[in-house]
């Protein structure tokens, strides 16, 4: 049952995807991108990763995605539309991609679907995937957690600075 | 393989969003097909307050609204950052608030420079 | 792939099944007619503040009038514009419906009864809501029409806006009951000594209700459809069903954030303790008679602040959320965890 759901939402993701990179409107890219992230939010949940999934819809979904349709809006799309899909080079491309999924799936031998360090799956499931994340997050990865902060402060000026001459 | 367990409780949330969207498609359908449709070239023009549409539907606009957009982004992975810190806060205590504390003030330089910039402001 | 349909416990699964879709009908049965009985109320209540007796002519008192209202968009006429974006113009009003009616799944509107106990129900009503925006923006783009687009644009930015200092007045919520289930933290409630996080929460309270008029785009915020500047924004294009389902879609977002509001502050189905020590016979009420109750509260309270408050400026609306709500929320988290230690 867990690998009929994986397939579906598998298949979806790659047929999605493939949308997203050939369709001609970048509007309908965006609508097919947002079908998508929810089958990805799947895939967490498969993986008991509630939160992830959650996070997946709130900042992908709810966010960066709406971060992108503003900016597809600042532009004008009029002359998009009568743009070719695919580049010239396209073959060459798709070669480099082809080789570089070959080499992923030769690779696939090596993965193990065993768990490392002190949660076990069992051990989630009984406090949940999100308190489990906040008490290995909050205790091991303080470092990590306030760099975040300056990532994000960073990304705050970035955007000031960028738009600072239309806005004085 | 993955994952060991199958998410059994989100199944009616899959579901419920299924019926939702069969809802309203559902009723889109039923209504065209008692509905009545005369179209005719005035009535398919879009909306301009009863003359003719001037110039281009989509047009440009302010840069603010990207900078919101933005400024959106950047505090809603603020906000995701504090719902796991605030279920264990009762575990961790005083240690977890220092840290959320910190987060936040290193935010709030970034809050106070798009205050200073006027990056809030609309005329 | 399929042996799961024929093994023996698969009847069980199906009847499972059954139950659920079941379920789901039922609740949606019963919020669309709270849907289409809020409109009534809506024009009622506003009638009598303002001295009219809002609808009359159908039905005595008008009380059949959502029956009419109904028929009618039902058997309008479908515009669309010549040049509009097709596929997203067809699929922006149920992006929207799909995003206000599936919150409803994990919303305990009584004990025991919630059809997905999830985790992480509030930041499932969290992430729906997010989607809320999709269908203002989409709808404004595909239009192609200036009103509809700008109006979209304005009402995605607000929205987007007021989300933040929404999920940040939660987080105390989340400190005081240590759960996002919906059910624990209706427990958590009712186990406190108020029995609602209401008191403790005001600050949080009192911006969660603001940002929850907002969102849902509702008068003294509801910029995006001011009918007198941009003729109604996103939806000015939508006619007949379509504009029925957006507006559906909006008051189904006012059931849900008032559901959230009494799930979180007021304490959901249960009241408090010190009310039932006093009056032991009010425990005797069901539970689904107490959160009817408040929900009513609340949407009756949208309603007066619609009939009282004029219009905000699109630039006050940006300063009170950017620059009033979100600090106001970061208070608020910092004073609940520093309380929260010092009790402990």
């Amino acid at each position: 049952m867990l690998e009929f759901f994986f397939g579906y939402l598998s298949l979806v993701i790659i047929i999605f995807s493939l949308l997203v990179v050939l369709s001609k409107n970048a509007i309908h890219s965006v609508l097919y991108m947002l079908v998508m992230f929810f089958h990805v939010a799947g895939i967490y949940l498969l993986l008991q990763a509630e939160f992830l999934a959650a996070v997946q819809i709130i900042v992908y979904a709810g966010a960066i995605l709406v971060l992108f349709l503003f900016a597809i809006m600042l532009l004008n799309l009029r002359e998009e539309l009568s743009a070719e899909q695919l580049t010239d080079g396209w073959p060459a491309s798709l070669a480099v991609v082809a080789g570089l999924l070959l080499t992923l799936m030769l690779s696939l031998g090596g993965f193990t679907t065993t768990f490392n360090g002190s949660w076990s799956p069992e051990k989630i499931k009984e406090i949940t995937f999100t308190k489990a994340l906040g008490q290995a997050l909050y205790t091991g990865y303080i470092l990590p957690f306030e760099v975040a902060s300056i990532i994000l402060l960073v990304a705050i000026v970035g955007a000031i600075v960028l738009a600072k001459r239309r806005l004085n | 393989m993955p994952g060991r367990y199958l998410p059994t409780e989100y199944l009616p949330v899959a579901i419920f969003i299924a019926i939702s969207i069969a809802f309203g498609l559902g009723a889109l359908i039923m209504g065209s097909m008692v509905r009545l449709r005369r179209p005719y070239r005035e009535k398919l023009m879009p909306y301009e307050s009863g003359i003719d549409p001037v110039g281009e539907p989509r047009v440009r606009f302010s840069i603010r609204f990207y900078i919101i957009a933005m400024l959106f982004v950047v505090f809603d992975v603020e906000a995701i950052f504090m719902y796991p810190w605030a279920i264990v806060f009762d575990k961790i205590g005083l240690f977890a608030l220092i840290e959320m504390i910190i987060f936040i003030v290193i935010l709030l330089v970034g809050y106070v420079y798009a205050l200073k910039k006027e990056a809030f402001r609309w005329e | 792939m399929f042996e799961f349909l024929i093994r023996p416990g698969s009847f069980d699964l199906f009847l499972n099944i059954g139950i659920i879709i079941l379920k789901i009908a039922v609740v949606i049965g019963v919020v669309m007619l709270h849907v289409a009985y809020a409109t009534y109320f809506e024009r009622k209540v506003i009638g009598h503040i303002q001295v009219r007796m809002g609808p009359m002519e159908v039905g005595p008192h008008g009380i059949l009038q959502p029956i009419a209202d109904m028929l009618k968009l039902f058997f309008k006429e479908d515009i669309i514009p010549e040049k509009a974006d097709k596929p997203v113009f067809y699929f922006a009003p149920i992006i929207s419906l799909m995003a206000a009616l599936s919150s409803l799944a994990v919303i305990p509107f009584f004990d025991g009864f919630v059809i997905a106990d999830i985790n992480i129900g509030l930041l499932f009503i969290l992430a729906l809501s997010s989607l809320g925006s999709y269908g203002l923006i989409l709808s404004g783009w595909s239009s192609d029409s200036k009103y509809s687009f700008l109006g979209g644009l304005r009402s995605s930015a607000q929205v987007i806006s007021y989300e933040i200092a929404m999920g940040m007045s939660l987080v105390g919520v989340m400190i005081m009951a240590g759960s996002l289930n919906l059910t624990e933290i209706v427990k958590a409630q009712a186990a406190y000594p108020t029995g609602m996080y209401a008191i403790p929460q005001f600050l949080g309270f009192f911006v969660f209700i603001i940002a929850a008029i907002a969102e849902t785009n509702r008068s003294p915020f509801d910029l995006p459809e001011c009918e007198s500047e941009l003729v109604a924004g996103y939806f000015v294009e939508y006619s007949g069903m379509r504009f029925a389902l957006f507006y559906a879609a909006e008051y189904i977002g006012m059931i849900i954030m008032g559901s959230l509001a009494v799930t979180c502050f007021l304490g959901g189905w249960t009241i408090p303790a010190f009310i039932t020590a006093v009056l032991p016979f009010l425990k005797y009420v069901p539970g689904i008679v107490w959160f009817a109750l408040k929900l009513y509260v609340i949407i009756f309270f949208y309603y007066w602040i619609r009939a009282t408050l004029p219009r905000y400026r699109y630039d006050q609306l940006m300063a009170i959320g950017w620059k009033v709500l979100i600090p106001l929320s970061l208070l608020n988290i910092v004073i609940t965890g520093i309380i929260k230690i010092m009790v402990d």
